[in-house]
């Protein structure tokens, strides 16, 4: 891994809650540098260049999404971001804006650690087309477009790879239904999110042991889903 | 002066009036005994004092009455351009009242109160264009002269000899904050009138050379001074009331004026109004309507209109009866009103006739007790110059057309007396004269009551005829022998006059009351449908019908809409609307909803307008104007009348209640449902507290123990403390969610989003989320026999099973077998969460463990406010299905969630497969 320590920036109005991340942070290795507002995150997003930005959504100055839109205009940077529960609305434009992840407060640091970890590990290791999918017992080649199970070869349809290939692209991430319909059907499909659902239920039978409680290919009811290779878990 | 306490009442009405009056334009009157005294020029000088002080003075309507000095001092004044107007041939500068409106100065200079507005005006007076000015908090100043006023109008007649066309009424000039008399002695203005300085109309100068005698002016001085001197009485009277030094009331008079067809009602008003404001006594007309009333010729009838709209233009309370006496009718009035001073017109009748048939004077002296009554001497005398007798058949021969249905009563008895002439022959022998009279006199008197006046009195003729002829000696001849029988003659005509005139009476009487109880019973009809409905299209439309028949109009009641804007009613099934009231109409009435004054037909503010609006108010002034009633009679003589006029208030009155008590109503409702959310918040929010307090009070322990004796504690001892915090963390923000779903469900807040869920993926979200609770459980799925794509909310659905399967997890010991199943049913979805635990104490009705607050079991060990379940059904319902729960038979318990489908889930067309 790096040597230098990962620098995380904090955007956070609440300073109980800047306090329990820095000391958190902290304590897991992590360089902490705190702002207070949207602006100053700004700020300090361009002139620290951070490994990774933690933004809460409830910002008094700025919208969530239009931050996440600012710092995506010149850096790819993992973003996560802190959102009420009731918001649903605005986890999903962040994420459709750019941001990689969420978590919900009230949050244990466990949920956070992982989702931070996750992001990091997708941004040290953007994912290559080529790349070859362990998904429990099964194993995806998406540029060969050849995949094999416990049972022996399993048939995806070109569709059903270029799903897989979406969700790949987010790994580490949550893919929000938006992203995931643009990136497989096209933008005009953006408004059919039963396509998503079908398919992602196809996706299940061939890949999940138990269809009904998925282990790799996860739901974010509401938002979208998320993959979780053998690796991630 | 002995201290006394201010009546409350009295009290109120000052303060009351106080306020109207802070709140009104204030008014100056510049006030003078007649022309050329110079009060416009008074006006105009200390209008320009006022514009140096800075007020924000504008000339509204001068009369420069060509005189240079008064022209000067127009200088330097803002004037509001005059409005052109046609009157007739010629063309006519008038003030205009819009513009004004719109310019809102401060002052504003409007000369001539007395002023009639040509045709076109919004009013017919120029008062009423001022009291418009001053509802909008313009100040106006304004000139008059003593002639112009209503009350003294007769006396200036008197004194002048020459009658004032325009009047304004005394409320008007009593209204005025400010009266400043312009004084000129009489030598000083008939020397001004030589010296041409008097502005006098070219038309009239010939005519106004008698009015400008030195005579005439003293007087009208001294009429100007008197009515300025009680200005300043009337002052202190105020001063006294709100000081509560001494009771006006004290005496506590009420002055009752009657007036009758042949009265002198004007002279009587006038002299009622003066003997009333003398008295500081509220005053009532009493007009009696009497039989002789039908029929009197129509102008006569007219005036009696005239008399009670002037006497409600004074001030005084108008009251119509009908009855046979009207002395009777008077006194009877009077004492229920209790009455002190009755004041009644001097009699028409004189010496022997008056003594023979008491006029309306004796009958009410003879009858008031405790009552003083008063009788004026009129300056104009009506005398019917002809005979009661030739009154009643001049006034028959002018008799209302009913003269053809009469034809058959004459018929019949000519025929009857043709009878009892046969009759008294056959029984000639056996009778003696006097019951041969008798058979006649029986014959007139069954005729009277039958026929009625005129028959009677042909047959008293006859009958006399008959008698004479037939069986007074000599007979078959007219002549009589025995002068007594011309007594028999004289009574037989007499009483059969008498029957007839009575049954005539009676009869009227009958027919009047019988109007009149018509009337009454549609105003209770009308009001009882009313009180039966209890939205505002239903008593808009009861209105309608009812007022349209009893007033013969076409009705139309407007409400309004947003921001006070009246809108014809859109008749889907109701009358439809007359089309006169559309349009230019729409902004009459608009004007009746924001000044709250009737106008239309019969008022003064656009007379000209074919139906009358009547405001509709509220008693309470802060729910604002409920809405305009517009009448347009097919006659417009049942809208005049000052009683029709009463009778049309009185129903507008009753729809105004009613729409008041649906508005009521309706609030009510809307406070009753915001005041039951209320409490539900109420009592979430004492559960909340209450279950909040035992997991802070375990973090909060926990906490402080690691916070301070951290480092003594052992590594094993630190983690337990630090998990049950975070245990109890997620406990409470359990607590939280629930409580904010519930309300956030409760107050329609949560929209159920409808799209296409994949029932899997709620149920394996789900699960996932209570990997941990569950991780101790059995935990089978179902999914197969349903539909993959669900019509739903997923978020809600999710939050339903979580519930189902936290309860699951809750109340069943570790081992249990959870299942999920999902099942297609008619037109719906059945989703099953059944667990094989101890299911719910056999106490506890299924049913209940959906409403708030329930568990099912006494609380104890187990956390939870019990919200759960009442969420899940609340989702349920949001979805338009239920949620039920049942005790399995082997044990445990079921939770049946049925969710409607609507619609075919879409499908997705298949593609070609690979390889």
């Amino acid at each position: 891994m790096t040597s230098a320590p990962h620098a995380v920036l904090v955007v956070d109005d609440d300073p109980q809650l800047r306090r329990l991340l820095r000391t958190t942070l902290a304590g897991q290795g992590f360089r902490v540098i705190e702002a207070e507002t949207a602006g100053r995150g700004l700020i300090e997003a361009k002139s620290h260049k951070p490994d990774l930005v933690i933004l809460d959504l409830g910002l008094p100055d700025a919208e969530g999404h239009a931050v996440v839109r600012g710092i995506r205009e010149w850096s790819s940077m993992p973003i996560v971001v802190l959102s009420a529960r009731v918001d649903e609305q605005q986890k999903i434009a962040a994420l459709d804006a750019g941001a990689d992840d969420y978590v919900t407060k009230p949050f244990t640091v466990g949920e956070l650690l992982a989702r931070i970890r996750s992001a990091l590990r997708r941004a040290a290791q953007p994912a290559e087309s080529g790349e070859l999918l362990q998904l429990g017992a099964t194993q995806i080649d998406l540029a060969r477009r050849d995949a094999r199970g416990p049972q022996g070869e399993v048939h995806f349809t070109p569709i059903e790879y270029r799903l897989l290939a979406a969700l790949a692209r987010h790994r580490g991430a949550v893919a929000t239904q938006r992203q995931l319909l643009r990136e497989v059907w096209g933008p005009e499909h953006v408004d059919q999110p039963h396509y998503l659902r079908v398919y992602m239920k196809q996706l299940r039978a061939k890949i999940e042991p138990d269809p009904a409680q998925p282990r790799y290919l996860l739901t974010e009811i509401g938002i979208g889903y998320r993959l979780l290779a053998e690796t991630d878990q | 002066m002995e201290e006394r306490r201010a009546d409350p009442d009295a009290l109120l009405a000052a303060v009351q009036a106080e306020e109207h009056r802070a709140r009104r334009g204030k008014l100056k009157i510049f006030f003078g005994a007649t022309a050329g005294v110079g009060k416009t020029y008074a006006m105009l000088e200390a209008a320009r004092a006022k514009k140096a002080e800075g007020v924000d003075v504008v000339v509204g309507y001068v009369e420069p009455h060509g005189r240079a000095e008064t022209e000067r001092l127009l200088e330097g004044l803002e004037a509001i351009p005059l409005l052109m107007l046609r009157d007739g041939q010629a063309l006519v500068r008038e003030f205009d009242l819009d513009r004004a409106l719109a310019r809102k100065p401060q002052l504003l200079l409007v000369d001539e109160l007395a002023h009639t507005n040509a045709l076109g005006s919004r009013h017919a007076k120029r008062w009423q264009d001022i009291e418009e000015l001053r509802d909008a908090a313009i100040d106006v100043w304004t000139t008059v002269n003593v002639q112009h006023l209503e009350s003294l109008a007769d006396v200036v007649a008197g004194i002048t000899t020459v009658r004032m066309q325009e009047t304004v009424p005394d409320t008007v000039f009593e209204s005025a904050d400010e009266v400043e008399l312009i004084d000129l002695p009489p030598d000083d203005l008939l020397q001004r009138l030589r010296e041409g300085k008097v502005y006098v109309p070219e038309k009239v100068r010939v005519a106004l050379e008698n009015f400008f005698r030195k005579g005439n002016l003293i007087a009208l001085r001294e009429l100007a001074l008197r009515k300025t001197a009680e200005r300043v009485d009337a002052a202190m009277d105020r001063y006294r009331v709100t000081e509560g030094i001494g009771a006006p009331w004290a005496a506590g008079e009420r002055v009752l004026i009657g007036i009758g067809p042949k009265s002198d009602g004007e002279s009587l008003v006038r002299a009622g109004k003066r003997l009333a404001a003398a008295l500081h006594a509220p005053w009532i007309v009493v007009y009696v309507e009497t039989p002789d009333l039908i029929r009197l010729p129509d102008a006569q009838r007219n005036r009696r209109i005239a008399w009670l709209r002037l006497a409600e233009a004074l001030g005084a309370e108008t009251v119509t009866l009908g009855g046979h006496s009207a002395g009777a009718e008077l006194v009877g009035y009077a004492q229920t009103r209790n009455v002190t001073r009755v004041l009644l017109g001097e009699p028409s009748r004189r010496g022997i006739a008056r003594w023979v048939r008491p006029s309306t004077v004796d009958h009410v002296l003879a009858r008031a007790r405790g009552i003083d009554v008063t009788v004026i001497k009129t300056t104009e005398s009506m005398r019917i110059a002809r005979s009661p007798l030739l009154a009643r058949s001049a006034a028959y021969l002018a008799a209302p057309p009913s003269a053809k249905r009469r034809w058959p009563g004459y018929a019949w008895t000519a025929a009857a007396v043709a009878l009892t002439t046969a009759l008294a022959w056959i029984t000639d022998p056996a009778l003696n004269e006097t019951n041969t009279a008798m058979l006649f006199l029986t014959a007139i008197v069954l005729l009277a009551w039958r026929f009625g006046r005129g028959p009677a009195a042909l047959a008293s003729v006859l009958s006399v005829l008959a008698y004479n002829f037939f069986f007074v000696e000599p007979r078959f001849t007219l002549n009589v022998a025995d002068g007594q029988y011309l007594i028999t003659f004289g009574v037989l005509m007499m009483v059969g006059l008498l029957v007839g005139h009575l049954m005539a009476s009676v009869r009227l009487q009958a027919r009047v009351a019988g109007h009149r109880e018509r009337r009454t019973a549609l105003l209770y009809a009308m009001t009882r449908e009313l009180a039966a409905t209890r939205e505002t299209t239903g008593i808009a439309r009861a209105a309608v019908r009812h007022i349209g028949e009893v007033f013969d109009a076409q009705v139309v009641v407007l409400l309004p809409g947003k921001r006070g804007r009246l809108a014809c009613p859109r008749a889907a099934d109701g009358p439809p609307e007359p089309s006169s009231l559309r349009g230019a109409d729409l902004s009459v009435a608009q004007w009746v909803q924001d000044h709250g004054q009737p106008a239309g037909l019969g008022t003064d503010t656009l007379p000209a307008a074919a139906a009358r609006y009547l405001p509709l108010a509220a008693s309470d002034a802060t729910l604002g104007r409920l809405g305009v009633l517009a009448v347009l009679p097919v006659n417009p003589r049942r809208v005049l009348l000052p009683e029709a006029a009463h009778l049309l208030e009185t129903f507008a009155a009753q729809l105004a209640l009613a729409l008041e008590r649906a508005d009521l109503a309706e609030r009510a409702q809307s406070a009753a449902v915001a005041a039951e959310s209320e409490a539900v918040r109420n009592s979430l929010l004492a559960a909340v507290s209450h279950d909040m307090r035992t997991p802070l009070a375990v973090i909060g322990g926990a906490a402080s123990s690691l916070a301070e004796d951290g480092a003594q504690l052992d590594a094993q001892t630190r983690r337990e403390l630090a998990q049950t915090i975070v245990d109890e963390s997620t406990q409470m923000t359990q607590l939280v969610s629930n409580v904010l779903d519930m309300t956030r469900l409760e107050s329609g807040r949560s929209v159920v989003r409808p799209e296409w869920v994949p029932l899997e993926e709620v149920v394996g979200s789900a699960l996932r989320r209570l990997q941990r609770p569950l991780a101790g459980h059995r935990v089978t799925t179902h999914l197969d026999d349903a539909p993959a794509l669900i019509l739903g909310d997923p978020v809600l659905l999710e939050q339903l099973l979580f519930n189902l399967l936290e309860n699951a997890a809750k109340y069943t010991p570790a081992g249990s077998h959870v299942s999920i199943t999902a099942r297609r049913g008619v037109d719906e979805v059945e989703l099953l969460v059944a667990d094989d635990g101890p299911g719910f104490a056999p106490d506890i009705e299924p049913e209940s463990l959906f409403e708030k607050f329930q568990r099912g079991r006494v609380e104890g060990a187990i956390g939870g406010v019990g919200l759960g379940l009442a969420i899940c059904r609340s989702i349920a319902r949001a979805h338009g299905g239920d949620i039920r729960a049942e005790r399995l038979p082997a044990g445990g318990a079921l939770f049946v969630t049925n969710l409607p489908q609507t619609a075919e889930a879409p499908t997705v067309p298949r593609e070609a497969s690979d390889e």
